[in-house]
């Protein structure tokens, strides 16, 4: 269950904002999480509930931007996307892949009052 | 009255993880330390590997060992019998070691400068791809007992690894193992991944895991001089 620990980084790095502006109130956290990253979307959000009980981000609305996973295919020497580890370049079937993007698991802005 | 307001904020989620990860990444750099991060399933033999590398290593460097698992510390007690200092970090519900666990196990082993510490993470997966931990690079061990598609079903610690270890090759004989299968599966989610194919009980392939760690310690020492110019 890393995803409940990548909760708690999300509320962390809430926290620390909300301080800074001296808000009290969240009313959205927009995340962006690629393909290929450590958490599936679903799984951040049946975390996020629970692990922000008593905090400033208790009934903040949670958006999850989800992006594609990219890789430069080092056979035909192109960006392809993909939908996960392992699958082969979609044009020439190659698995020489190189991951380029959707890695990412990042606190991209907060709606605060 | 309130208003609403948009704060853009652009951070990673491990941020927090990442920075003290730095930390302990300087901190080992500095006493010129090579340090691995092992990881694999429960049972594939990581202690076993790691009781003979380090009774076999410890003749010629310092070498450390941090022990995590949720429960019990009796893998720190099979390293320690092998002659090398070894702190156990238990995890409780935890899934996976972060770096502020190894920054603390750290400060509790002697001084290894120059030497190597072995990082044995919770058996598991999945969870332990995600942290940095501030280690040289990750090890994916896998026996084959657990089958060629392992890579396949567990992508992220094959591709966040630099070296798979298959282990268990003693018992070829008695299993339908292809190696060059799990290679190739292996090679699917990261065409970069080093192999080497050892037996942990009989010490078959040890010499190519030596050998394979010297070449990171002549890396780790160029890029040392390399950044000091």
């Amino acid at each position: 269950m890393h995803e409940m620990a990548i909760c708690l980084g999300i509320i962390q790095i809430v926290e620390e904002k909300v301080h800074e502006r001296s808000s009290s109130r969240v009313r959205s956290i927009c995340l962006e999480m690629g393909a290929l990253s450590h958490a599936a979307p679903e799984a951040i959000r049946f975390c996020f509930a629970a692990a922000a009980t008593r905090t400033v981000a208790e009934g903040a609305a949670l958006n999850i931007v989800e992006l594609p996973g990219v890789a430069w295919c080092m056979s035909c020497s192109k960006s392809v996307e993909i939908a996960r580890r392992g699958e082969c370049c979609p044009c020439c079937g190659s698995y020489h892949l190189q991951v380029t993007a959707g890695e990412q698991m990042r606190v991209k802005e907060l709606e605060i009052d | 009255m309130t208003r609403t307001r948009l704060v853009e904020i652009e951070r990673d989620i491990l941020d927090k993880n990442n920075g003290i990860a730095a930390n302990n990444r300087g901190l080992f750099v500095a006493d010129d330390l090579l340090v691995f991060n092992l990881l694999s399933s429960p049972g594939a033999g990581k202690t076993t590997l790691l009781v003979r590398a380090v009774s076999e290593l410890k003749c010629s460097r310092w070498v450390g060992v941090i022990e995590g698992d949720q429960q019990t510390s009796n893998d720190a007690k099979r390293i320690q019998a092998a002659g090398v200092p070894a702190v156990q970090i238990n995890t409780g519900k935890n899934c996976h070691l972060d770096a502020a666990m190894i920054g603390d196990a750290y400060r509790r082993l002697p001084l290894l400068s120059g030497g190597i510490l072995f990082i044995e993470n919770v058996g598991n997966l999945i969870c332990p791809a995600a942290f940095d931990l501030g280690e040289t690079c990750k090890i994916v061990v896998f026996s084959i007992t657990e089958g060629e598609d392992k890579p396949l079903k567990y992508p992220d610690v094959f591709a966040a690894s630099s070296l798979m270890v298959i282990n268990k090759i003693d018992l070829a004989s008695l299993l339908e193992f292809d190696v060059g299968k799990a290679i190739e599966y292996a090679r699917r989610v990261n065409p970069k991944i080093d192999v080497i194919v050892v037996s942990a009980r009989t010490g078959e392939g040890f010499a190519a895991l030596y050998a394979w760690i010297d070449r990171q310690a002549g890396r780790q020492r160029r890029a040392f001089e390399d950044k000091g110019r």
